[in-house]
């Protein structure tokens, strides 16, 4: 388990280390001079040669990359052109509230996909999986950047019942975390669902009936437990996809995360808080990764073996 | 039912697409007038925030979208599949290296990347397709290589290279046909993937730029006047939907026709 965990974490670095380069090149690929196109047009010389400097682009590349490199292992991502604050601490008051709206829409898919999963998997081919299986199928096709306003015009502005969008009132955190969890909640169902059906053909699920278990027992326990698996794998998975997908939701409420802060700097042409934002989302992404698959190891010691 | 309903939509959504040639600069007509102005009989959709109407600037977002589904999906499978098969069918190290790179690439947050590339690139719809294709490749590159390596030990395999077949002639035509259902499979959920991407790019800015029309800038756009017209973002919003919706449907009975199990079980 040990060099299997060692294993992993080495995969995960590796990985960290081929995204930071990636990162790096990221600014080498702006057309014409990333410079000239982040001071704009009415820019000094003496402005872009200042800058040219601070960013360190005058020094050959490989020079440039061992400074970035080095930079990164002391969580020194840049400073900001538009903030003059380093980049590190801007992404350190906005990653906790990506986090967050995360794990909200993960409670919230989790809690919208159980019964509705179980509910069609106990039904099978009739209406009630039926009725389920097409609600997330639309839940799969609904973009977030069109549920998003569609919740705003109906629970904020109409209702009146949630703020319209930004993180300070109490409820602020409901129509994001919905928006960004639909999504996943519909595949989560269709996951469950698939799963449940395979295990109650499973020949312990007949044991358990011809002993004369309670059905809430069979399904409840022996069922459910056995089903969860791949759907706990297919939970960690999602969670770093979402905190990919928190950029357009962030965007759409105004959330003060990550994925606004650089849908912003975009904007703004603030390229080292660009570099950062892609950064640090993909390094949480991979290490979620990583550690899903531990758990999973752990779970499950067949897989462990296999590898 | 349901499967002729989806037909049916993805037919409107080329009619759209076709009849936008027609439209061309109609759509952009600003009379201001018409400003925000609801549904009626000039204009069947209504009016956005310069008088233009809704209906003809949605059929310029059909445009763009089937535009942006076919070149990425294209793109894509071919890129894709090429990479795939190759390094399946030669396998020691070449499939080696394809597959870590392949692995690269699915531990990288594929929106996020696409986001990254159309920043720094700029705006504009061959951007959007530039960077949805180095994004997309790879789900088609893992499928046809995983399809090759299960035939690569059949008899007509081995046959053609007992006669000494050339490595391209044997690609072509005796393992590309075999694996083209699944991929077929694949290619129809990524266009409904690229439609919803392309629409989520439009949505941040960093796709198709003003005048012309994408689902996911008029919702952008409309989100400003959602409480006074709301059928500026309803409109791009319902097509956008049910595009991948009826996408999605068709990809999904296409793999369970293609899977004997559950075609058995009906």
């Amino acid at each position: 388990m040990i060099a299997y965990a060692l294993r992993l974490m080495g995969s995960v670095l590796f990985v960290s280390w081929i995204v930071g380069t990636l990162v790096f090149f990221l600014i080498h690929l702006v057309p014409g001079d990333p410079v000239a196109v982040m001071l704009g047009d009415w820019a000094s010389p003496a402005d872009e040669s200042a800058l040219r400097e601070q960013l360190g682009l005058n020094l050959p590349i490989w020079t440039q990359y061992i400074h970035y490199l080095s930079g990164l292992v002391q969580f020194d991502l840049g400073t900001s052109l538009f903030f003059q604050q380093p980049v590190s601490e801007l992404i350190a008051e906005r990653f906790p509230m990506t986090l967050q709206l995360a794990v909200m829409a993960l409670i919230v898919a989790v809690l919208i996909a159980f019964p509705l999963g179980i509910w069609a998997a106990l039904r099978a081919g009739k209406w009630p999986d039926h009725l389920s299986m097409t609600v997330s199928l639309i839940g799969v096709s609904i973009p977030n950047f069109w549920l998003g306003p569609m919740l705003i015009l109906v629970f904020s502005l109409s209702l009146a019942w949630l703020p319209v969008s930004g993180a300070e009132q109490p409820f602020s955190w409901v129509l994001p975390s919905i928006t960004l969890g639909t999504a996943l909640a519909a595949i989560l169902a269709r996951m469950l669902r698939a799963s449940l059906l395979e295990v109650m053909h499973e020949d312990f699920i007949r044991t358990a009936q011809a002993k004369g278990l309670p059905s809430t027992l069979v399904y409840g326990k022996h069922a459910l437990l056995n089903a969860l698996l791949p759907v706990v794998t297919i939970l960690g998975l999602q969670l770093g996809t979402l905190l990919g997908g928190a950029v357009i939701t962030e965007v759409v409420f105004d959330w003060p995360g990550l994925g606004q802060l650089l849908v912003e700097s975009i904007q703004r042409r603030d390229y080292p808080v660009v570099q950062g934002c892609i950064l640090v989302i993909s390094v949480a992404y991979i290490t979620v990764n990583g550690l899903t698959e531990l758990v999973y190891a752990w779970i499950d010691p067949r897989i462990r073996v296999a590898s | 039912m349901l499967r002729v309903v989806s037909y049916v939509i993805v037919v409107v959504w080329l009619a759209l697409a076709i009849l936008g040639f027609l439209i061309g600069d109609n759509a952009n007509y600003v009379d201001l007038n018409a400003f925000l102005s609801a549904p009626n009989n000039q204009a069947w959709l209504g009016a956005d925030e310069l008088g233009r109407p809704v209906l003809q600037r949605v059929a310029l977002g059909a445009q763009t979208s089937l535009f942006v589904a076919l070149g990425v999906v294209f793109f894509s499978a071919i890129i894709g599949t090429t990479i795939g098969v190759v390094s399946g069918y030669l396998g020691g190290w070449t499939d080696r290296v394809v597959t870590k790179i392949i692995d690269v690439f699915l531990a990288f947050p594929g929106l996020l990347l696409a986001i990254a590339l159309a920043a720094i690139l700029g705006p504009g719809i061959e951007n959007v397709v530039f960077a949805l294709v180095v994004v997309g490749w790879v789900g088609y590159a893992r499928l046809s290589r995983a399809q090759t390596l299960s035939i690569r030990h059949r008899e007509h395999i081995l046959a053609a290279r007992a006669l000494a077949v050339p490595v391209p002639v044997m690609l072509f035509r005796h393992v590309l046909p075999l694996i083209l259902a699944p991929l077929g499979v694949e290619a129809t959920f990524g266009i409904a993937g690229a439609v919803i991407s392309e629409a989520g790019l439009s949505f941040l800015g960093l796709g198709v730029q003003p005048p012309d029309a994408s689902w996911g800038s008029m919702i952008k756009e409309g989100t400003r006047y959602l409480l006074v017209a709301p059928h500026l973002v309803l409109a791009p919003g319902i097509a956008l939907m049910l595009v991948v919706l009826a996408v999605n449907l068709i990809g999904d009975q296409w793999r369970d026709h293609l899977d004997v199990r559950t075609r058995s079980v009906k």
